[in-house]
């Protein structure tokens, strides 16, 4: 029996059609505080015709939790899942956090998804013993309905739904046991593949409005520059352009019948700017800045032993990580209708709350009159955790009293952008006269996302560390500390955020002193992963056992130490971040003096895998994203500007470039923890890894190609 | 402004529309054809792909004046009921994730079946790195044209 805190209580109640509506409450990670008033954000609906409509907070951005949340409630509620339509919630003051990010989509919803399906089939059970007369215990739910053997009767969901309504909601539910899984744990297709093979599956860029116009703005290219003056009297000459308007300090917007003429407008723009205080702004500058802070006030973040009192033989590297860039396919954009005391939202963001609320703040309404829908996403990555395109549309729908549709250029997006934070890790070891380490630690320079974005965490550490810079060893003696600098270049949480930059640095590092001891790498890892303990980093505590069974899985599958190609060399990594064990082993050979990338083996615990396939995407995809971090993505700042624009500069990954992927499970029953970002941390530093046994040098800074 | 004549999907369609105005636009805006993607608006990434006169084209930087009276096929018109092998094997492959890339990457796939019905591994690569998918869906895509191409080639 799993009870239900006050804050999960789930209501029921009829459903519009006479069905059974339940509603329950699904959190956001660790920041659930909405203390005890229940407030639902998300919705059962088993209608009468036997649909079984899922109303999800979260939303799809191609990590399929349209499709893997929906299995886990049609697991505990016995539901047929051809049954399983699922509907997206839009933002509403009502509705709990309904952020998408940090890996927690499924995470943490497993258990009041669960909850919510148990308490529906209990109820459906309930009303059909009442129906027949029946003992509750002689009845059972399977595919879709009720069973009553003994008298052979059956009734479906539908037909119970309205009778279950008027039931009292269990407040303790029996919840399954893996074991008897039909849904949870098999490759499940996708709800939305096939409408993303035909043109029908309707992002943002692709919603419209009746009379809708088109804007694209022009933006300061200097970060914190603003507009000082502008001549639009060549645009005005495009056919169809409306209005050309400052929006905000630092931008202004060309509205026109067409994107393309809205596009035509701004390029014909006369703009003087004011560069304001950053104008000479560089990279070079910054890293150099990074540099020297490592010797600032530090926060610790993990802490064991005293690394000061270790003696041996001592040995130290620094690691330096570049600004990167989000790059989604679909470029920002969003719609909006303002209408004098209200005004609604069509955007395709991983945060309608964050969306309502700022755009409420900008055009001067209350948060409670701004309506918020949320779009199909073409790529979230994190850029959608920013509000910024919504606010913009909101801006200038007010501008011009009318319903408009701003989007974003790909050069837009590349130069406005929110980045992930350029950093700069020192590390220390002391290693014994066996060459294992009693000493370990890792100095993070890094600027905090957070303290930028007016939420500074406790104590000075960026809440984002807490799941993203744990040590998994066991070491002796060891010190992780976090060293906040500042920086106008503006921040974002970019796919495995710190995670990458923590595990790129521990990651060489730990290669490093196993060449130093003059030891094999995975033999290196193990020894530190050998005995089993339990690792509190903040709120969460890693276990060296599951960690060591990730790292072997993947060795053995990749086929570690055994003889390879000619020239081939392998590299190792693994990280534990969002409570997911990872462990990759790539293959390469050098062409010239260039990678080859060949193969990478991954092996994953994820704890219970909800749907293999879309876990399997998950790897694969994360192997390609974070392969052009680690080898090609940079942001460069020159004179306060980005100097990256498109794919030609900013390069992903493409087909001729791809790896052999292969993506292995480590079976667990354990709850499901997250998948979307811990496939990229431990890839760079493996590719690095590799790099050392073909050529004997280190890499110590990203991009590999620069 | 100019008054142009296409051949979209097997329609004739007239539109009045700067003869400069690149043909995506014009598919998306004017003839409200939402499949075709807006990705980097300067051939890159191929989000944009559509067939004129059956050669896959980058409509992001095509002026729609240059197609005029040719025969353009987006993913709408790829087949009539979505059921192009291509696209089955999509679906039987799982290619998608944020799915935005997928018209083009399968509009692209379509032209090159139609003049290499089975190609090597290597001609897929070298044809289809034209196209950009965020998501790292390429190994996936690589398998369902094999499979698209073993079920023409059974056929």
């Amino acid at each position: 029996m799993s009870p239900l805190s006050r804050r999960e209580f789930i209501a029921a109640g009829v459903a519009a059609g006479a069905g059974l509506v339940i509603g329950f409450y699904l959190p956001h990670g660790s920041n659930g505080a909405h203390g005890e008033v229940f407030s639902p954000n998300a919705y059962l609906k088993i209608m009468p015709d036997d649909k079984v409509i899922v109303v999800v907070a979260r939303s799809e951005m191609g990590q399929g939790v349209h499709t893997s949340l929906p299995m886990i409630l049609a697991e505990e509620l016995e539901a047929d899942w051809k049954q399983i339509q699922v509907e997206q919630a839009g933002a509403s003051t009502l509705f709990g956090d309904q952020t998408t990010g940090g890996s927690a989509s499924v995470r943490t919803t497993w258990d009041p998804m669960r909850k919510a399906g148990a308490a529906a089939r209990e109820m459906l059970i309930s009303a059909a013993a009442l129906q027949w007369g029946v003992a509750r215990a002689s009845c059972k739910a399977e595919n879709g309905a009720v069973l009553h053997s003994a008298s052979n009767r059956r009734a479906t969901f539908g037909e119970l739904a309205s009778k279950a309504a008027t039931l009292p909601v269990p407040t303790d539910v029996p919840l399954k046991q893996a074991k008897d899984y039909k849904i949870v744990g098999k490759p499940i297709p996708r709800i939305d593949t096939p409408s993303k093979v035909n043109g029908t599956a309707a992002y943002g860029i692709d919603f419209r409005l009746p009379d809708m116009k088109y804007a694209v703005l022009a933006r300061c290219p200097v970060i914190g520059g603003k507009l000082a003056g502008f001549d639009d009297q060549e645009s005005k000459k495009i056919p169809g352009v409306s209005y050309v308007g400052k929006i905000g300090d630092s931008s202004l917007a060309v509205v026109a019948d067409t994107v393309w003429g809205a596009m035509e407008g701004r390029r014909l723009l006369q703009i003087s700017w004011d560069e304001g205080p950053h104008k000479d702004l560089n990279s070079a500058a910054i890293m150099e800045s990074l540099r020297q802070s490592v010797s600032n006030k530090a926060v610790p973040l993990y802490s064991t032993g005293d690394v000061r009192k270790a003696s041996g033989r001592r040995i130290e590297a620094a690691y330096e990580l570049p600004f990167m860039a989000h790059a989604p396919m679909e470029p920002g954009n969003a719609t909006a209708h303002f209408q004098g005391s209200k005004c609604e939202i069509w955007a395709p963001t991983q945060v309608p709350q964050d969306v309502r609320d700022s755009a409420a703040a900008a055009i001067g309404l209350d948060p409670d009159n701004v309506k918020v829908n949320v779009l199909l996403i073409g790529g979230g990555f994190g850029r959608r955790l920013e509000h910024d395109y919504a606010v913009e549309a909101a801006q200038v729908s007010k501008a011009i009293h009318g319903p408009v549709k701003v989007i974003w250029t790909r050069e837009d997006d590349m130069r406005n952008s929110t980045y992930r934070p350029a950093s700069y890790h020192k590390l220390s070891a002391v290693l014994d006269g066996r060459g294992w380490p009693v000493a370990f630690s890792h100095r993070l320079v890094a600027p905090s996302i957070s303290a930028q974005k007016g939420q500074p965490g406790e104590g000075g550490v960026d809440p984002d560390l807490k799941d993203e810079a744990a040590l998994v060893y066991s070491f002796p003696n060891a010190l992780v500390e976090f060293i906040a600098t500042e920086t106008p270049v503006p921040l974002g949480w970019m796919r495995s955020v710190y995670a990458l930059q923590v595990g790129f640095a521990n990651e060489c590092f730990i290669d490093e002193l196993a060449t130093a001891a003059g030891k094999d790498a995975l033999a290196y890892r193990l020894h530190l992963l050998a005995r089993d303990e339990d690792i509190k980093f903040f709120d969460a505590t890693w276990r060296t056992a599951r960690m060591r069974a990730a790292l072997q899985l993947a060795a053995d599958k990749a086929g570690w130490g055994k003889p390879l190609p000619a020239r081939h060399c392998q590299g190792i990594a693994c990280f534990g971040c969002f409570g997911t064990y990872m462990a990759q082993v790539v293959e390469l050979s050098m062409d010239g003096d260039k990678p080859r990338i060949h193969r990478v083996v991954g092996a994953i615990d994820c704890g219970q895998v909800v749907n293999p396939n879309i876990v399997e995407q998950q790897m694969q995809g994360g192997v390609i994203y974070g392969l052009a971090n680690a080898l090609h993505a940079r942001i460069t700042i020159e004179k306060g500007r980005v100097v990256q624009g498109n794919f030609d500069d900013y390069a992903p990954i493409r087909m001729n470039e791809i790896p052999k992927v292969e993506g292995y499970f480590v079976e667990s029953t354990e709850a499901p923890s997250g998948v979307g970002e811990p496939p990229i941390p431990p890839l760079a530093p493996a590719i690095c890894n590799a790099l050392y046994a073909a050529t004997k040098q280190r890499v110590r800074a990203l991009p590999v190609l620069s | 402004m100019a008054d142009i004549s296409l051949r979209v999907n097997g329609s004739d369609r007239k539109v009045s529309v700067p003869p400069e105005t690149p043909l995506l636009w014009v598919l998306r805006d004017t003839l409200q054809l939402n499949g075709t993607k807006f990705g980097c608006g300067a051939g890159l990434c191929g989000a944009c792909t559509v067939h004129v006169d059956g050669a896959s084209t980058r409509s992001c930087s095509t002026p729609v004046s240059q197609v005029a009276g040719k025969n353009i096929t987006t993913i709408e018109g790829l087949s009539p009921n979505s059921q192009h092998p291509l696209q089955l094997a999509w679906i039987a492959e799982e290619v998608p994730q944020c799915g935005y890339c997928q018209s083009g990457q399968i509009m692209a796939a379509a032209a090159l079946l139609a003049k290499t019905p089975n190609p090597s591994e290597e001609q897929i690569t070298t044809f289809m790195s034209a196209n950009i998918c965020r998501c790292g869906t390429y190994e996936r895509i690589r398998r369902a044209i094999q499979r698209a191409a073993s079920a023409g080639a059974a056929r």
